[in-house]
Order: structure tokens, then C-alpha cells, then sequence
């Protein structure tokens, strides 16, 4: 396999991963527009690990994302206070406090970067883009899932049938926030190269479309949008400059052609109910 | 010295108070988070720079980047809010930030991505209150914004135009079927917000001299955090928001250092979102069943 591949597919792979890290407090009707701050988090301190301690690249990766995992879940309970636009600019602000830290940050090289010492490739991120879809596939069609779809739906109803609203939440939150330190620290890794300025809210956005333009309702959705965001640009490489211009008007005329995203619960259940009454 | 931080707070909170009532129209009003608006700042500045670079002369190149920013959110309402009103409101953000992917690497395409400077036309005339100075460029760009805001909010509080408006604030359905025309109005608040917006590029460009492609992202983040801050859908709070943004800023870097802006500026904010969750200066009820 070719390197230009090789480097398309791992990017595919961390998107995929990041896209589920907004898949999941999206799908609990939370829009985390500070994925990137989890990112940067989850991405420093596995670099950290790896660089000072000389932790195994998987290990050290696992130990930023649960890191990331352990300070959403811990915001999780303040931040989630506040609602629907309020909690989007909240967690705008936390991503943007976490950059901004990290490019003060004296022991991490502060604005100058900090390089990663150990490697990851494709070998291993891929696999984990797998396993992570897997997971969150498998963790939606628990009652966990159905417990967020329900408090995405309706909350007081959910909180009628006894559901914990508050904890089914903080988890959606806390394990996004695990899967975007999943995310950043795959990135770190790979790229060997990390710094505060590229975890921008521009880049949360972005994985948050990747989303959007897959499709919440669908559990599959993130990862068509992660694709498709990641390949797009690729086939329009040949636009040159105009590169990103055939892709915004792509984008533009996608959505206004397919509103609910590129994949829906509904087309999905709809040819499984087709199949079985075939059989 | 302190009161001239404050000063230069204060004209800095006036390019963000612009974008806050873009914001405003739009996420407050329509509930549609408009992610072009950063590219409506930039066509506003960095048009006023392109247009003076193809050969307009500098009035005509003003008017051209208003309209220029004006007539792009007319078309961003085309495609966005008008197509997939009845969708999950999340949606809209998707195509509203393909907007301004496209705006920007339109203008990096044709121009690239250098930043540019612009001569000022005021060269740098300068008021003096006792110790306290205030630039005129800057005092002009906040007078015209307060003028503004104060004729939207006269417009939305006693014309006809601006009842339907905000009787599709309430509730869309019913303002429908009490006959209030949302195709002819919903445009009319995109293009209004467009001119504010392009406005604040143009303000932005002439005030600190100097444009980019990108000029609007960071500075409609600080915009739609002073929306929020301010109560979504109150325009007086937009203002209060951006002023406040402002001085925060320079008080930031006076007392830390630039290093620290974003830190302290968006540390406030996060507290004061989760201590208020329904914003500095709006009721809780205001702030009900927004996105």
C-alpha cells in the first residue's frame, strides 16, 4: 500500500474516532463544540507519558484518553448546567480554555510545540477506529442507548420512566470526551508533533459536522460523515487551489439535497423491514 | 493607566458588538446558529481590500464590500434556513459553515491567505480627554454601531415589519398561519444581519488596518459568546455582551499579558455560563426552547 493511502486511511481513522466523540453527546441532544479542548487533552498527556515515563505508545494513548474521559465526566456535572445554546458556548469556552493553556504551558513547550518520541501507524489506528465503532454500535443497542435516545427525545418523559436524566448525560459526555482523548492522542502519535494552536473550535465544528452531514439518528451516520469529510477533499485534489471551494459548494448542495443527513434511522429500518418480509 | 484600558476596552467591544447582533438576529431570533458569519466579517473587510485591489476607488470599494457581504447572506438564507426550516435545528450549521469554507478559500484562491494591510483614511486623528485618549476611528465605528442597534430595536419593538419578526421569534408555525409572511421577512433579517456583520469587517479593516481571509474566526467567536452572555435574542444585552468582551480583553493583557487572553476571557465565560445558565441579562424563561 502506498504512503499517500496509508497517510488517507489513518486520517479517515482518527476522524472516525472523533466523530463518535460528538456522536455521543449529540445523540443525547448535546452540542459539544469543545471536542477539540478533550482532543488537546487527551493528546498531551499521552505525549506526556510516552516522552517522560517512556510508556508503550497503546498504553500511553489509553491513559490520555481516559484522562480526557475523567475531566469531561468531572465537567460534565457543572458544565451541563447549562442548556442547549448556553452548553455549546460552555463547551466552546472549555475547549478554548484548555488551548489556551496548553500554549502556556512551560513543561510542554508552551507555543513552540512539543514533539511525541514513539510511533503509532496504521497497524494500530486502524484497528481502534474499528473497535471504537464496534463499541459504540454495541453500546447503542443496550439499554444505555436507548436511555439517551430517550433523553434526547423527550427529557421529562425519560425522567417519568425513572431514568437518572443527569448521570445518562454526564456519561454521554464523559465517554465523548474519552473518544476525542482516544482521538488526540492517536494524533499526537502519529504525527509526532503536537501543538496548543492546532486544537482550534474551528476543528470541534468540523468533527461535529462530520456528524451532522452523516446523520444523528443513525448509529452509522458518524462514520459515513467522517468519510465523507475525509475523502471529499481528496477527490478534489486535482482542483487545486480550488480545492476547498469544490468542496464547500459540495457540501452545501449535499445538505440541501439531503437535509437529515446522508444516513437516516429511517431508509435503514426501512430495508431491514423489506428483507424480512422477503424471507 | 486604567481608564485608558477601559477606553481601549470599550473600542474594542465595538467590533464585537456588531457580530453579537448578527448573532442575535439569527441564533436568537430564527434559532439558526449562522456559522457564515465569521466569512460575512471577512467579506466586509478583506472585500473592502480586494475590491480597492481590482481598481475602486476607496468609497465605491465601501459600498461594494457591504453589498458584497450583504448579498451573501442572502444566499446563505437560500440555501440554508429556507431549505431545512423544518428540520433538527443542528442542521442548518452544516451547509451555514460550508458558507463560509467557501467564502474563505474563494478569497485565499484569488488573493491567498497573506494578511493585507490597508491605509487608514483617518490617518491617526486622536481625541483627548485629559489623560485619556480616544482614537476617532474607533469612536466612529461605535457611535454607528449603537445607532444601529438602537434603530433595529426600534424597528423590531414598533413596525409592522418587526412584529412579524418577532412573532416568528415566538413560534413560526403560528406566526404562519396568523398570515406574518416568513419567506419575505426571514431574508429581509439574513441581509440585515449580512449589512451588520459586513459592517463590522469594513469598521474592523479601516479601524486596525489590516485584513485576512481568516480576520473573521476568532472574532465571531468573542461575537457569539457576547450574544450568549448577553441573553440569546436580547439585543441591549448583545451590546452589553460585546462591551464587556472588550474590556475583559484589555484587562486581560494589561494585568497577564496577551498570552493569556483567551484563557482568562474564555474562563469568565465558561463561569459565568455554568453560574447563569440562562444568561447574564435575560430571564429564565426567555432562554427556554433555543435549538
Amino acid at each position: 500500500m502506498g504512503g499517500y493511502w496509508e497517510a488517507t486511511l489513518v486520517l479517515l481513522s482518527i476522524n472516525v474516532i472523533l466523530a463518535y466523540s460528538a456522536f455521543l453527546p449529540l445523540s443525547a441532544g448535546q452540542l459539544n463544540l469543545g471536542v477539540a479542548g478533550f482532543m488537546a487533552i487527551g493528546a498531551y498527556v499521552s505525549a506526556w507519558f510516552s516522552n517522560e515515563y517512556g510508556v508503550f505508545a497503546i498504553g500511553a494513548a489509553l491513559i490520555g484518553s481516559a484522562a480526557a474521559g475523567l475531566v469531561a465526566f468531572a465537567l460534565g456535572f457543572p458544565v451541563l448546567r447549562a442548556r442547549a445554546a448556553y452548553l455549546a458556548i460552555a463547551t466552546l469556552a472549555l475547549g478554548e480554555v484548555v488551548r489556551g493553556t496548553a500554549i502556556n504551558l512551560k513543561f510542554v513547550g508552551a507555543a513552540a510545540g512539543y514533539p511525541v518520541a514513539s510511533y503509532l501507524g496504521l497497524a494500530v489506528i486502524g484497528p481502534m477506529a474499528l473497535i471504537v465503532v464496534a463499541l459504540v454500535a454495541y453500546l447503542y443497542s443496550t439499554r444505555f442507548g436507548l436511555s439517551v435516545v430517550a433523553v434526547e427525545d423527550d427529557e421529562r418523559v425519560a425522567d417519568l420512566l425513572g431514568m437518572n436524566v443527569r448521570m445518562i448525560r454526564v456519561w454521554a459526555f464523559g465517554l465523548g470526551g474519552a473518544l476525542a482523548g482516544l482521538g488526540g492522542a492517536l494524533y499526537a502519535h502519529h504525527f509526532s508533533f503536537i501543538e496548543g494552536q492546532s486544537f482550534t473550535v474551528l476543528l470541534s465544528v468540523y468533527i461535529v459536522l462530520y456528524v451532522i452531514l452523516g446523520g444523528v439518528q443513525s448509529v452509522l451516520g458518524p462514520l459515513f460523515g467522517a468519510a465523507f469529510f475525509t475523502l471529499l477533499p481528496e477527490l478534489f485534489r486535482m482542483g487545486k487551489e480550488w480545492r476547498y471551494v469544490l468542496f464547500a459548494a459540495a457540501v452545501i448542495l449535499l445538505m440541501a439535497w439531503r437535509p437529515q443527513g446522508l444516513l437516516t434511522a429511517n431508509p435503514i429500518a426501512h430495508w431491514l423491514r423489506r428483507s424480512n418480509a422477503r424471507a | 493607566m486604567l481608564e485608558q484600558q477601559l477606553v481601549n476596552g470599550v473600542m474594542l467591544g465595538a467590533v464585537y458588538v456588531l457580530v453579537a447582533v448578527s448573532f442575535t438576529l439569527s441564533w436568537g431570533l430564527l434559532n439558526f446558529l449562522n456559522f457564515s458569519i465569521p466569512g460575512l466579517f471577512m467579506l466586509g473587510g478583506f472585500g473592502l481590500w480586494a475590491l480597492m485591489q481590482e481598481g475602486l476607488p476607496r468609497g465605491w470599494a465601501m459600498v461594494g464590500a457591504l453589498v458584497l457581504a450583504g448579498a451573501a447572506a442572502f444566499m446563505v438564507e437560500r440555501f440554508t434556513f429556507r431549505l431545512q426550516r423544518s428540520s433538527q435545528p443542528v442542521v442548518p450549521l452544516v451547509s451555514s459553515l460550508g458558507f463560509l469554507i467557501l467564502f474563505e478559500n474563494l478569497a485565499t484562491a484569488r488573493y491567498g491567505s497573506d494578511p493585507r494591510s490597508i491605509a487608514s483614511p483617518f490617518g491617526d486623528a486622536n481625541l483627548r480627554l485629559g489623560e485619556v485618549v480616544f482614537s476617532l476611528p474607533h469612536i466612529t465605528s461605535l457611535a454607528v454601531a449603537l445607532v444601529l442597534v438602537a434603530c433595529t430595536h426600534a424597528a423590531l419593538k414598533r413596525s409592522r415589519v418587526g412584529r412579524g419578526v418577532r412573532a416568528i421569534a415566538e413560534d413560526p408555525d403560528t406566526a404562519r398561519i396568523l398570515g406574518v409572511e416568513i419567506e419575505r421577512l426571514v431574508p429581509l433579517v439574513f441581509v440585515a444581519g449580512g449589512l451588520f456583520t459586513g459592517l463590522a469587517g469594513l469598521g474592523f479593516a479601516l479601524t486596525y488596518q489590516q485584513v485576512s481571509p481568516f480576520m473573521g474566526d476568532q472574532i465571531a467567536l468573542k461575537g457569539v459568546s457576547a450574544m450568549v452572555i448577553g441573553g440569546m435574542g436580547n439585543l441591549w444585552g448583545a451590546v452589553a455582551g460585546g462591551l464587556l468582551i472588550g474590556i475583559l480583553e484589555v484587562m486581560a493583557t494589561h494585568f497577564f499579558g496577551a498570552d493569556y487572553i483567551n484563557v482568562i476571557v474564555y474562563g469568565v465565560l465558561l463561569f459565568a455560563v455554568v453560574l447563569r445558565p440562562q444568561g447574564l441579562f435575560s430571564s429564565a424563561a426567555a432562554a427556554q426552547e433555543k435549538l
